[in-house]
């Protein structure tokens, strides 16, 4: 996912602003809906006049609200924030629900998008309406709260008046008003209509944190969770519109072919089968229903252009890789002092090579979207649109239309961990081009099938890291030297513009930022030139940044005589957050007390998106298999909006990056992929996971993201304490490849 | 074309015998609880119940169910399966939510033939229902969770 604090992404994604974002003013603004009242804010250009412009006057917006209340009472936060399943929806709702007082009973979440000023995300500038690197909570924290007071405000205020009493002697709780005094009482949907006509107060004060019931509240459980266990939770899958076709791809079987003829004249016979089209990235095989759909693909024969595609296999480019590691690094991301110099004279220099392999999001619902052009010439594109700025701009310009005439339904997702931010679009690209190729008489849904879905390129990339370390005669490390070697996932994207120096940020983030206190220390970057299409994999460059230094380091206290822990927070003096999660997860665990018999504790800190976690694994060989029994989490995270779900998110990271350095592996024979489907990349399945204990540790701190920082982890913390188990430091992952290199 | 009975209602759906449970439950009887994940019986997103028993409906053809009893997660009734939606929901386990369909069901079936499962019953029944998003910790203390709301 896109990773936070990154302003260089103004400067990336400018080009799909219309308007100037710098300097621009925010003020709230309130409009009367055909069912009651919608609260957001209105944006004026920099330059407007200040205070003496009212609200209601800027630029309207059809979809331009955050908080929208019917007059049956309905709450309806419109989310900035894809859901993917880590919970955004429910963090946006608990900051609406503590400052707007309704409830639960009545609250409802939905995607919204096409407004930037609105929906942009303040972590990237504001330039786009988008959803990563676990910002969802930072970006929203103030916006919803605000409105959602604001909205309260306008309620008592509407209700005073009505009712003839001071608005400071009115209570709202439960999304109902009550003036004790004069036994008054009303839902807030009575006066969502009134308030909507009463001017909009600029300035609303927002709880103190002492008097939060929602914000912190380990037993607010999740608005969606019953939706979830009944079947009724609707995802891009489940979308059926009046006469939508399904079409199901045929892909190039290489990265870079192209399509050079196919015949489809058997599949243009089968039952259900409306039409096969070529598209700009393959074949459309479209029916009227999925299965049909599906089973017609198979009958179509393609010839393939393989002059310009890879051919290369995972093996011939990772064995490139580590040539290129032992060569000097094109780029630097950091350096400190000598390290080159200082490793010269070292007495003693411990080196290590780390292997990566590609990796699939492999989300359980595969890739989807559904497009379909209305009269009047608006295309409307529904999907899980992590992106939708940028998918509203690729989708007009292949219905040939302005970004304005498209509208989007940012569907929740069946996972994502990355996948659907994608710089062109690419099943959104698809559904809206097939469309088009039918001459838009059907709305179309593109549903990829699992083998779409695994082979349809944006892995994790694969990367080598060398790393060299000098140890002074206390055991402390003089100088570290890691060079990165691997593709950049932002380089011919929109997001471009995150490369600076030669060094795309999201190769090199976790262990540029290393927290240790080394005096000499470079970080190197070679950036490869490979045709796999990589992405954003869930920690993106935490997923292998923390594993390589975190394993790194605790060979540098091993060879020191150090325990591990100790060694590191000697080095964290000044990271007082690293070192409390550190300090926390030890304790809680346990560290330096007796396991039980052939047990091994093993522990790794990293910062990622802000978010600080340590974890501490306990392992056990078994019959030459690595077994995972538990994990101790701590996680600063700074103001815990949602504990459970902050617990479920740890939780979470840990299962997905653990099936990662266990067992996944994307790997390629002469440039085409070898896994198809979840019989041979394996993701972490129950029998596998260990218990999970979490920590958060107590912060006023702005809160920050937790989607991604759980998994960093847990990679080195289970190779460390397999080392201990093993006496073997596992550099080539997976463990099943790297246990027997 | 098969004749059968959906959720308890005698249903006759008009799909090919070849064609799989999970399309013609979807798109035929338009029971979207069940998911689409693999296609190949490999994720248990799309786990049914066929007799009692769990099934992959994306492997188990129209053709197969003549005469028989399905059940999906729209159709999940009865003691087990309250208790396993409300452990469920208590213990908030779902996140995307996409697989707990087919966990559920999975669980439901598990419960009914071992009121008391250890965790190595667990590990055993519900090992080829895919969590992408590693649930698992919540799935496995939710089953013995329903299993105490059942012997209460």
């Amino acid at each position: 996912m896109l990773s936070n604090a990154r302003p260089d992404l103004r400067f990336a994604l400018k080009k799909l602003q219309s308007a100037p974002v710098s300097r621009r003013r925010f003020l709230i603004g309130a409009t009367a809906t055909a069912t009651g009242l919608a609260v957001g804010f209105h944006s004026l250009p920099s330059g407007a006049a200040e205070g003496g412009t009212p609200a209601q006057s800027a630029t309207p917006s059809p979809f331009a609200s955050y908080i929208e209340l019917s007059e049956e009472g309905v709450v309806t936060v419109l989310s900035s924030q894809f859901e993917m399943g880590q919970g955004s929806y429910h963090g946006l709702a608990t900051l609406v629900v503590e400052e707007l007082d309704c409830g639960w009973q009545a609250v409802s979440v939905v995607g919204a998008s096409g407004n930037t000023q609105l929906y942009g995300n303040l972590m990237w500038g504001g330039v786009a309406q988008g959803t990563g690197g676990s910002t969802s909570i930072a970006t929203s924290w103030t916006r919803y709260r605000t409105a959602a007071a604001t909205m309260k405000a306008m309620l008592v205020a509407a209700a005073a008046e009505a009712w003839g009493v001071p608005a400071d002697e009115i209570e709202a709780a439960e999304g109902r008003l009550v003036h004790t005094a004069s036994g008054r009482a009303a839902g807030y949907g009575d006066f969502a209509r009134p308030a909507a006509a009463l001017p909009v107060p600029q300035e609303v004060t927002l709880k103190a944190p002492g008097a939060w019931s929602q914000i912190g509240n380990p037993e607010v459980k999740r608005y969606d969770r019953r939706a979830k266990t009944d079947g009724t939770q609707d995802f891009t899958l489940d979308v059926r519109l009046p006469g939508m076709l399904t079409a199901v791809m045929i892909h190039p079987p290489k990265f870079g072919a192209t399509l050079k003829s196919f015949d489809a004249s058997g599949a243009r016979e089968m039952p259900g089968v409306v039409e096969v089209v070529e598209v700009s990235r393959g074949i459309a095989v479209v029916a009227e229903d999925t299965w049909s759909a599906i089973d017609a693909s198979h009958a179509v024969t393609a010839e393939w252009d393989e002059s310009a595609a890879e051919q290369r296999g995972s093996a011939e480019i990772l064995a490139q890789y580590r040539e290129l590691a032992r060569q000097a690094p094109q780029a630097l991301a950091r350096e400190e002092g000598d390290a080159l110099g200082t490793l010269a004279g070292a007495e003693r220099v411990i080196e290590a090579e780390f292997e990566f392999p590609f990796l699939a999001h492999a989300a359980l619902e595969p890739m989807n979207a559904v497009a379909r052009m209305n009269e009047g010439g608006s295309l409307e594109v529904w999907g899980g649109h992590q992106i939708p700025d940028l998918y509203r701009f690729l989708a007009s310009q292949i219905a040939e239309i302005s970004p304005e005439q498209v509208r989007l339904h940012v569907l929740k997702t069946g996972g994502g961990f990355g996948r659907r931010a994608v710089g062109d679009g690419d099943v959104v690209v698809e559904a809206v081009e097939v469309a088009k190729a039918l001459g838009w008489r059907a709305p179309v849904k593109v549903q990829w099938t699992r083998e779409n879905d695994m082979r349809g390129g944006r892995y994790r990339p694969a990367y080598v890291h060398r790393l060299r370390a000098a140890l002074g005669p206390d055991g402390k490390p003089l100088a570290w030297d890691n060079h990165i070697v691997g593709q950049s996932i932002v380089a011919g994207t929109p997001f471009a513009g995150l490369i600076r120096d030669g060094v795309d940020a999201t190769s090199v983030e976790g262990a540029s930022t290393l927290p240790y206190a080394i005096p000499n220390l470079r970080v190197g970057l070679t950036t490869t030139d490979v045709k796999v299409p990589v992405l954003w994999w869930r920690a993106v460059g935490s997923t292998h940044t923390a594993y390589a230094t975190e394993v790194f380091i605790d060979e540098l206290a091993e060879a020191a005589g150090a325990d591990p822990v100790q060694y590191r927070l000697d080095l964290l003096a000044d990271h007082p957050r690293h070192a409390a999660v550190l300090r926390l997860a030890a304790e809680k665990a346990g560290w330096g007390q007796a396991l039980p018999e052939g047990r091994f504790h093993g522990v790794a800190v990293h910062e990622s998106f802000a978010s600080f976690v340590a974890q501490v694994a306990e392992v056990s060989m078994e019959g030459g298999q690595v077994r995972v029994h538990k994990v101790v989490c701590a996680v600063d995270c700074g103001i815990a909006v949602n504990p459970d779900t902050i617990k479920a998110q740890m939780e979470g990271g840990i299962g997905f990056g653990l099936g990662a350095i266990l067992q996944e592996e994307l790997t390629l024979t002469e440039g085409a992929v070898d896994q198809a489907n979840y019989d041979s990349y394996r993701p972490l399945r129950l029998s596998q996971m260990p218990e999970v204990e979490v920590h958060i540790v107590e912060s006023d701190a702005s809160p920050t993201g937790v989607g991604e920082p759980g998994l960093p982890p847990i990679g080195p913390a289970v190779a460390n304490a397999v080392a201990k188990a093993s006496g073997r430091r596992i550099r080539v992952l997976p463990f099943e490849k790297g246990l027997n290199a | 074309m098969a004749t059968f009975t959906l959720n308890g209602v005698e249903t006759t759906l008009d799909a090919d015998p070849n064609m799989p449970l999970l399309w013609a439950l979807r798109e035929k009887a338009g029971l979207t609880g069940t998911k689409f994940g693999c296609g190949l019986a490999q994720c248990g997103a799309c786990t049914v119940h066929l007799d009692g028993v769990p099934v992959r409906s994306c492997q188990t053809f129209v053709g197969d169910v003549e005469g028989a009893e399905v059940v999906t997660v729209e159709g999940a009734e009865g003691p087990v399966a309250e208790a396993v939606r409300a452990a469920w929901v208590a213990l908030d386990v779902p996140q995307c939510g996409y697989c707990q369909s087919g966990q559920i069901l999975a669980a439901v079936a598990l419960l009914s033939e071992t009121p008391k499962p250890s965790d190595a019953d667990i590990d055993g029944a519900l090992d080829g229902n895919l969590c992408r998003c590693a649930t698992y910790h919540r799935i496995r203390a939710a089953i013995h969770d329903a299993a105490s709301r059942l012997e209460a």
